[in-house]
């Protein structure tokens, strides 16, 4: 089994959703982070003093997912995901030593 | 001059002001969190600019003066008044908070994309161009619309029609958010939704009983009214729910609340207590429908001004045709004139001995105030679009206003590192 993880920006989860709906990845886990890239940070101003944010708001995408599909669900998440803007975020795959559905106890691709 | 009459007008100003905050907090809590201050900017900028138009000209041409059409400069500029032996000063400022919120309910229609620049510049043209006619047309002594004997006691052609259908005008030029109606823009805040609703039902005594302009009977009724509609609206909006969605759920409250108070606002003054149980659950049950219209026919009026405000005010107004009972109220038989103030004209309702009269100069009212209100509202916001782009950018409306037409954002969760950079 595979772990993929997405840095993505926020307002584009709904595409992501769709799209690894749509080839079949049954569920994901995400989560409101925080960080920066290349991309940096903004700045905010408060009575004329002006901040620098550097950890911009970014939401985490995680799917754990067969061997043979994490490549498809990385690009699937690449293509929805992309703006072309510095910024989009990124993709990455890890392997999974192993897996268990807490419910029925399977474990391994079963599990997935 | 009556000191319990002044006391009781400029208390009311003070509770009017206080629902233009109140409806920031209420359309606040609706948007999603990226655009939150952007919506309390839209409103609390109406705060800011239109009671000064106001005292400027903006009185002066909604109430002085004899003329049909529009009033006079006589007390532009703050000159004119008798601050020792007349109410009118106070009436003034009174009246600019009224001023003031009423574009401020436009700003729920074109939440999360329009350019904070463009709302700047659109809030005093169209205060001038559309509310202050309006206005005189429906409160000024000779005005036409209240001379041809048509009702509205707080507001209810003149704000809420008026608004909602320039709500209307607006969006259609403006154009829908990104992703809607398919991707979901559900209530970041409910906590600041129904915050927003309380102040809005406090300040709304102020607006009605208010507007009565006197410390006296016609005054307990409108506040006992507004009262009342506003719990049957809030009541009968959430059993809608019930019985079609299956739950009763916090925003059906808010939005029945907001409703009955709506509905009742040009009736406020005109009828007694069970008719206004009748006109809060009436506006409430029809503006629990009315909000659906637009995925239906595809406008994005973002936080339903056009469901609650347009199709409420009308409601309400078209409703003084049949429960209209001014006999009851103590106005002077046969003239319809309230004998202490003198100031309003009433006929009876349909349903209490009156004819169809009144019914029908209801309808002509709305019909007048919504097509020239929806005609010179487009004209101005082709204008604004032509000259200095209405929209923000596609990718200003995806990482939100707050943070690119502001430059801050609400909600910091977490102890961010920011440094100081100048």
């Amino acid at each position: 089994m595979k772990l993929v993880t997405a840095i993505i920006k926020p307002f584009k989860l709904d595409d992501v959703k769709v799209a690894l709906k749509g080839i079949g990845v049954e569920g994901m886990t995400v989560s409101e982070v925080q960080g920066f890239g290349r991309q940096g940070g903004h700045v905010e101003t408060y009575r004329g003093a002006e901040y620098q944010i550097d950890f911009v708001p970014k939401v985490r995408v995680e799917a754990v997912v067969a061997d043979a599909d994490a490549e498809r669900v990385a690009q699937a998440i690449v293509d929805a995901a992309r703006t072309d803007k510095i910024g989009d975020g990124k993709v990455w795959i890890t392997a999974v030593e192993s897996l268990v559905r807490i419910r029925t106890g399977e474990r391994g691709d079963d599990a997935v | 001059m009556d000191t319990g009459n002044l006391t009781w007008v400029l208390v009311s100003g003070a509770l009017v002001l206080f629902m233009t905050p109140g409806l920031a907090f209420f359309y606040g809590g609706m948007v999603r969190s990226k655009n939150v201050l952007n919506m309390l900017m839209m409103n609390f900028w109406c705060v800011l600019v239109v009671p000064i138009l106001w005292v400027l000209v903006g009185y002066s041409l909604s109430f002085s003066g004899s003329g049909t059409w529009l009033g006079n400069f006589d007390k532009a500029f703050g000159r004119g008044f008798d601050f020792a032996g007349s109410m009118e000063p106070a009436v003034m400022i009174f009246l600019a908070t009224f001023a003031a919120i009423t574009p401020a309910l436009i700003s729920g229609a074109v939440a999360d994309r329009m350019r904070f620049a463009a709302w700047a510049v659109f809030v005093p043209i169209w205060s001038l161009l559309v509310y202050v006619p309006v206005t005189y047309w429906v409160f000024a002594p000779n005005g036409f619309l209240k001379d041809r004997g048509s009702l509205d006691f707080a507001g209810g052609t003149a704000i809420h029609v008026n608004a909602g259908i320039a709500a209307l005008a607006v969006i259609l030029v403006l154009g829908k958010r990104k992703g809607w109606p398919t991707e979901g823009a559900p209530p970041h805040s409910m906590p600041l939704v129904m915050l927003g609703t309380g102040i809005l039902w406090f300040g709304w005594f102020g607006f009605n009983a208010g507007s009565e302009l006197a410390a006296d009977g016609v005054a307990v009724q409108a506040f006992i009214n507004t009262f009342l509609a506003a719990a049957a609206g809030g009541l009968f909006w959430a059993l809608t729910e019930r019985i079609r969605d299956g739950h009763f759920t916090n925003l059906g409250v808010a939005s029945g609340i907001v409703a009955g108070l709506v509905g009742i606002t040009p009736a406020c003054g005109f009828v007694t207590t069970l008719s206004s149980i009748a006109i809060g659950a009436i506006a409430g049950i029809v503006c629990a429908f009315a909000v659906g219209l637009k995925t239906k026919l595809g406008y994005d009026d973002a936080l339903d001004v056009i469901g609650v405000h347009l199709v409420g005010g009308l409601v309400g107004s078209i409703l003084i045709g049949f429960f209209a009972d001014p006999a009851a109220l103590g106005y002077e038989a046969g003239t319809g004139v309230n004998p202490e103030t003198g100031l309003l004209m009433a006929e009876q309702g349909l349903f209490f001995g009156g004819g169809a009269g009144l019914l029908v100069e209801q309808l002509l009212a709305n019909v007048m105030a919504m097509v020239y209100s929806f005609v010179v509202t487009f004209v101005i916001i082709k204008v604004l679009d032509a000259t200095m782009k209405i929209r923000v950018s596609h990718d200003v409306e995806a990482e939100g206003l707050d943070l690119n037409e502001h430059a801050e954002t609400a909600y910091n969760m977490s102890e961010r590192a920011m440094g100081r950079t100048n």
